[in-house]
């Protein structure tokens, strides 16, 4: 077959191996890993209450922080690509911070902030509220590195919009409310959703800010990454591929479901 | 309803958008605000939509007499249409039309079985009968500006306001489109106001062209007005091909090139004709277009029909002699 585009054989045969080396293998080894395991012993390792405990925290945090990030991602955006103001670009260079600081770092810098002693849990300690070493903390410093995804992929889309479907709305006599609800949202909803779902895969692999300002108490503010460390460190290597086997599993099908919903919503594919 | 336009300023920074404007848009006609780029056409057009507001001082916008200086877009009852379009790509093409029923508030809203019959009969009149289902992205530019201004007509509007409609489109269908909005025009009597770059739009469509150069109104009249008696050389060299003849150091002479006589170089006559020399020769249409070469080293475009160029059996590098008429300023 002639092709316009030259190439394919090429670029294909590098995707396949790539993929296939970079994500693939890894997998592929870890699966073979868990199945060392008897079936009986899988279901024994998965449905155990701290492996239950920890992956209703891990999801929940991370699809509560990734709906957060959605929210504060999307007037960050709208902010700086909408209004002209100084130190613009300044703060636009902040929104990756996340992304390039180590996650130990912020893990560290949050825990001190939040701990009962620190600059706000000192404050929210008044309320009686305790960020760290909490759930709360986990949802904290997901949000903190989620953030970034659903900003970054809002803004290029937000600045395609352009006024004129705004100024539309407008002169059909729609009021600043109607013109957000009825025609900006529905057309940011598909780059939402993607922000979202980064926010939220990420947010489900965090390990590094986490670990400092959960504690790590086991049925409390334990998260599965963790889980899988210490079950390491404690040579149950078997174990660790189970749990993060099914971590992966779920992840997967979560993310699926994102896209099945994605592609409903989204008007270009309709 | 007409528009009155009263010392309009507008300044955006430092910029001069327009500088004491004023315009007279009578009931019921089709106005073209023709001028180049930076000009200020559009700028005038946003304001009467009430999209931008004047500069603070005495300037007024009225429709059929009332002051709406003060009155945002949506409570002006102006129908707009963007050169781009501007439909909301997430909304069917019924969506798109109904948009400014269904957002009315609920005790002006129409109920639903109304608004259905409005969204049919605007897609009737703009002939896009059936496509209410379809999404803006399906549509070709010349639908899509058709639903725009199908959606633009849906809240009865007092004035139609067109920026640059058929900029986008391409040529032919821009032709059949803006043949078609003039019937469309005569049918529904809106008061309409566009705003083009175009000349030939502007003199085929408008009934009124106003001219506009520099944040300032040149020109107001009728395309014939406008096209026979150019009030300034700025209007005379936008509006239509024009040789611009030096006479003398300081002063020139315009003419438009089929207003020149053409005859052979053996009948000159040197009281009232200038010789030139056929430089270039083009006669694919109807109109044959001379390039020719004066003594003095000018080179002026002439237009005679094509039985004219057979009859004078004309060639390149033939010597004719041309009369260029009276002088106009």
């Amino acid at each position: 077959m002639k092709r316009v585009l030259p190439g394919f054989g090429l670029t294909m045969g590098f995707t396949v191996a790539y993929l296939g080396l970079i994500v693939l293998i890894p997998l592929v080894a870890l699966f073979i890993k868990a199945a060392g395991i008897g079936w009986k012993e899988w279901l024994e390792i998965l449905t155990s209450p701290r492996v239950l405990a920890a992956a209703k925290l891990t999801f929940g945090a991370s699809f509560f922080a990734a709906a957060l990030s959605s929210v504060s991602g999307l007037l960050v955006a709208w902010v700086l690509v909408r209004y002209e103001f100084p130190g613009r670009r300044f703060l636009d260079s902040m929104v990756d911070l996340p992304f390039a600081l180590p996650t130990a770092v912020a893990g560290i810098t949050l825990t001190a902030i939040y701990a009962p002693n620190g600059w706000i849990g000192e404050h929210l300690a008044k309320y009686g509220i305790q960020a760290a070493y909490n759930p709360l903390g986990v949802f904290i410093a997901l949000t903190f590195i989620g953030f970034p995804f659903v900003v970054r992929t809002l803004q290029p889309v937000m600045e395609d919009l352009g006024k004129e479907v705004e100024e539309a709305a407008a002169t059909l006599g729609a009021g600043r409310w109607t013109v957000f609800w009825r025609v900006i949202l529905p057309m940011l909803v598909p780059a939402l959703i993607t922000g979202f779902t980064l926010a939220f895969a990420r947010a489900i692999g965090e390990y590094g800010s986490v670990v400092f300002i959960s504690g790590n108490l086991p049925m409390k503010t334990e998260i599965l990454p963790l889980l899988i460390v210490s079950q390491l460190e404690q040579f149950k290597y078997g174990a660790a591929a189970v749990i993060a086997a099914g971590m992966l599993i779920v992840s997967f099908a979560l993310l699926f479901l994102i896209n099945l919903l994605q592609r409903r919503l989204d008007w270009q594919h309709r | 309803m007409s528009i009155t336009i009263r010392s309009i300023h507008k300044t955006f920074g430092s910029y001069r958008a327009l500088e004491d404007v004023s315009l007279d848009v009578p009931d019921g006609s089709l106005t073209a605000l023709l001028g180049p780029s930076g000009s200020g056409k559009t700028t005038l057009l946003r304001i009467v939509a009430g999209l931008e507001f004047a500069d603070d001082g005495p300037g007024k916008v009225l429709f059929h007499g009332e002051d709406v200086s003060g009155i945002p877009a949506g409570k002006r009852g102006v129908g707009f249409v963007f050169q781009h379009y501007a439909l909301f790509k997430h909304m069917t093409v019924g969506e798109n039309i109904a948009f400014g029923l269904t957002t009315l508030p609920r005790s002006k809203r129409p109920k639903k079985a109304e608004i259905g019959d409005r969204v049919r009969e605007l897609l009737k009149l703009v002939k896009l009968e059936g496509l209410d289902k379809r999404r803006p992205h399906e549509l070709s530019g010349g639908q899509r500006q058709r639903v725009a201004l199908a959606r633009a007509l849906a809240i009865k509007p007092k004035v139609l306001l067109l920026d640059e409609p058929f900029g986008a489109l391409d040529a032919q269908v821009r032709k059949d489109l803006r043949r078609w909005l003039r019937v469309f025009h005569d049918e529904i009597g809106l008061t309409t106001l566009f705003v083009t770059h175009d000349q030939e739009e502007a003199l085929e469509l408008a009934d009124q062209v106003v001219v506009m150069r520099n944040a300032r109104i040149e020109q107001v009249g009728t395309p014939q007005e406008i096209y026979d008696q150019p009030r300034s050389p700025f209007v005379y060299e936008f509006l239509g091909n024009v040789n611009k003849v030096a006479l003398n150091e300081n002063s020139n002479q315009y003419i438009r090139p089929h207003e020149i006589e053409v005859c052979f170089a053996a009948e000159h006559d040197p009281a009232n004709g200038k010789l030139a020399k056929i430089h270039h020769l083009f006669s694919a249409g109807p109109v044959a277009t001379l390039t020719v070469r004066l003594e003095d080293g000018q080179f002026l475009d002439v237009e005679l029909s094509r039985k004219q160029l057979d009859d004078l059996a004309l060639d390149v590098g033939d010597e004719i002699s041309l009369k260029l008429g009276s002088a106009a300023p």
